[in-house]
């Protein structure tokens, strides 16, 4: 929008936790709020659940693709919640051309849309293929690791929020140790999900050398922003894993989403870093390094280590253990780096 | 031009000949050298403007061609088998989306007991996916079928699987007939899609419809099968006024006028078929057959016409359905639903087992005295399955069964069986 627009852009600084630091920011930074030019990949209306992460990250992911390709987009998607709240036929939230296929082969049928683009002369039109957590590291695994492989030019967005939760809640291999499922009830001697178990899918991609891993969190918009536009700014197989918070899945308040996946990234157990062709090259810094418990204990799905009188203390010392590895791993307490 | 070829290489030849953009590739026997096939057409540069994509799978192979389909692109894959099995959720998947991607079906059976060897197994369980399913009778037929194959799944907007016998043609030497590029060019236009992912003109393709539309669009992939009864017919014609021979088609009868016992089947069979009618014929014998080249759309109508007036009917199929019989005879039964004559099954040729001449006369006699039974299996080993059935009634491990057989029968049979 020009400035002499009849409408004035108005900035915003995030208020909370960090206010200071953001009304710090340089203006150009600032959060940019119902835009007219938002590039509105997914409309209002959808039928996601209140404080639904996965809406809030595809919306962010999918509008940053959409300004940096100037809307020569097509996504594709795997079965999953963001398919079926997204489209109850003949309703569609998607302002984009998009398709949805199977479960397991979303990073395929992105393939096949990319080879059809080039084969077309249309390379500007760029693709995104995206899928939850179970279509991404466990069903749609094969045809991933495929698409790596072969580096086609596809940007594949996973929105984890660690359970099969479009279908009720069950285990994947991205659910954490003790986390509780409708598969791994919190019962018996080990309740919930057990330790040593699961795939970490932001290193499996980088095993594939590819040019661009990122993982990001709905708490920090900007940069997840900053990661997708980055991605898309690179020709070949792109991976971007984002933490998505589930109210349902996760017992927690709707209101609540931010902030969990705030304490996820504090606590270390979801590390925010990038990495290019198989080598880290940058880690977000944790600013106020929490306890791992602080993350956990609003969630019910956790809410088997805070029995009163019977706190798991050594699960919870093994979760926090896990934590201080990711910290250690990828230097998330070092000297800040300047982006 | 004529030319001196493998089956699958000529088959490469005609699908290179139709131009496709995106071809995906998943080795699997007996259908790999098409595939190879075509990469050479690729690399080489005779086949310009085409991405030719190593898949991990025949899963990502076609979810491969369905992204590229939905994308506007002329997309071919081929497989077999295991592999048509292993790309079952999608060739479902590619139907519903009305895409009309081209497949190649290298006939094979299905394990277990593993077997590369012929039969329609694999085909016959995707059967009913939505795609028009077309059988080859010669490699001749192979190379036709394809060219009209693209014209028929893009002006219906729905995918189409070309059958052919694996081995028995996709490794066959023989003499084919590959077009010019001008001809073909003459008679394939350029793929104008239904619906295209373009941002110009945003489409959300493939959501979710629930019952009150889904009974609907059901219906309209049946309604489609049906425009392409009418359809193929009217395509093999233009394709005789193109390429001055007959191919294709919804069924091919072979002296039925006046026959009283008729003999279907489909695929490369027939060729052996229509010698043993011959030989019968010569001996006064009033026999025909009929080949179904089109299995999927199933032309009811076509088959009552030429079968109506026999006195019986025997299926010959390389494809069994367990606990029921054959699986191309019921829908034979269907085309002769008021009609009194007895359609017998004749269950052959599973897992490449020769269907030799000498048997069919045999089993076609006896059904001319109407002494064969409703289900039949040719040249089965009655033997060696009793004394398995004896073995596994006598000893509770009594162990894997095909093992067990291939003991029974001896050395011979293990050597061939490796």
């Amino acid at each position: 929008m020009s400035e002499d627009s009849a409408l004035q852009r108005v900035k915003f600084y995030q208020t909370g936790t960090h206010t200071v630091g953001n009304r710090l920011m340089d203006e150009a930074a600032r959060s940019v709020q119902a835009s007219m030019d938002r590039s509105n990949a997914i409309t209002s209306g959808h039928r996601a659940c209140q404080g639904c992460g996965e809406a809030l990250g595809a919306r962010y992911a999918l509008d940053a693709a959409m300004r940096a390709t100037e809307g020569q987009l097509v996504a594709v998607n795997a079965t999953g919640c963001l398919e079926v709240f997204t489209t109850p036929s003949p309703e569609t939230s998607w302002q984009i051309p998009w398709l949805h296929s199977l479960f397991g082969n979303a990073p395929a049928v992105a393939t096949g849309v990319a080879a059809a683009m080039r084969r077309k002369g249309r390379s500007d039109i760029k693709v995104v293929a995206q899928g939850g957590d179970g279509g991404t590291t466990d069903i749609g695994f094969g045809c991933l690791s495929g698409m790596f492989e072969r580096n086609d030019d596809v940007l594949y967005i996973c929105y984890d929020n660690e359970a099969y939760m479009n279908t009720g809640v069950q285990r994947s291999s991205a659910t954490p140790p003790t986390a509780r499922t409708a598969t791994t009830p919190a019962v018996g001697t080990a309740p919930g999900n057990v330790f040593g178990t699961g795939k970490n899918l932001p290193l499996i991609a980088m095993a594939h050398n590819i040019p661009y891993v990122a993982t990001a969190s709905v708490a920090d918009l900007h940069d997840l922003e900053d990661k997708v536009e980055k991605a898309m700014a690179i020709e070949g197989s792109r991976y971007i894993h984002i933490m998505v918070p589930c109210p349902l899945g996760w017992g927690s308040a709707p209101n609540a989403t931010i902030s969990l996946a705030r304490l996820a990234v504090e606590s270390g157990l979801f590390p925010l870093f990038e990495a290019e062709h198989g080598q880290v090259t940058r880690s977000h810094k944790i600013r106020r390094r929490v306890p791992v418990e602080d993350y956990l204990r609003p969630q019910r799905r956790f809410a088997h280590l805070f029995k009163k009188g019977h706190e798991d203390t050594e699960s919870l010392a093994a979760l926090q253990r896990m934590a201080d590895a990711n910290i250690e791993r990828f230097n998330l307490m070092g000297e800040r780096q300047t982006p | 031009m004529l030319k001196q070829m493998e089956g699958s290489l000529a088959v490469a030849e005609a699908v290179a000949l139709c131009r496709p953009e995106v071809v995906c590739a998943y080795p699997i026997t007996p259908q790999t050298h098409i595939v190879e096939g075509v990469g050479a057409l690729v690399k080489s540069g005779a086949l310009e403007n085409c991405e030719f994509i190593n898949v991990e799978s025949e899963f990502a192979a076609l979810s491969v061609a369905i992204g590229a389909s939905a994308a506007g692109a002329r997309a071919y894959t081929a497989t077999a088998s295991q592999g048509l099995l292993y790309m079952a959720e999608a060739v479902y998947n590619a139907a519903g989306l009305g895409l009309p991607i081209v497949m190649t079906v290298g006939n094979r059976a299905i394990g277990a007991p593993i077997n590369i060897w012929n039969d329609h197994t694999d085909a016959m369980a995707l059967k009913d996916a939505g795609w028009i399913q077309l059988f080859a009778e010669t490699n001749q037929e192979a190379v036709d079928l394809h060219i009209q194959a693209f014209r028929l799944a893009e002006e219906l907007s729905c995918p189409v699987m070309v059958c052919v016998d694996g081995f028995i043609l996709t490794h066959a030497h023989e003499r084919v007939d590959i077009p010019t590029q001008d001809e073909v060019d003459a008679f394939l236009p350029p793929y104008e899609p239904v619906q295209v992912l373009d941002p110009a003109q945003p489409y959300s393709i493939g959501a979710m419809v629930g019952p009150d539309a889904f009974t609907e669009v059901r219906y309209l992939a049946h309604e489609k099968q049906l425009q392409a009864l009418r359809l193929i017919p009217e395509i093999a014609n233009v394709f005789k006024d193109v390429f001055g021979r007959s191919s294709g088609g919804l069924v091919h009868p072979y002296r039925t006028e006046d026959a009283e016992t008729i003999v279907v089947a489909l695929g490369s069979i027939n060729g052996t078929i229509k010698d043993v009618v011959d030989q019968m014929r010569e001996n006064g014998g009033a026999i025909g057959s009929l080949s179904i080249c089109a299995f999927r759309p199933f032309p009811l109508d076509e088959l009552r016409a030429a079968l109506i007036n026999a006195k019986r009917v025997v299926v010959v199929e390389k494809s069994l359905a367990p606990g029921l019989g054959g699986i191309a005879a019921p829908d034979v039964r269907m085309a002769l639903r008021e009609a009194p004559l007895p359609v017998y099954t004749v269950i052959a040729g599973l897992g490449g087992r020769p269907i030799t001449m000498a048997a069919l006369q045999e089993v076609f006699e006896v059904a001319g005295d109407d002494r064969l039974p409703d289900m039949q299996f040719l040249d089965l080993d009655y033997a060696a399955v009793e004394h398995e059935l004896v073995r596994a009634r006598q000893i509770r491990r009594s162990g894997p069964t095909a093992e067990n057989i291939l003991k029974h029968l001896g050395a011979p049979a293990l050597a061939s069986g490796e």
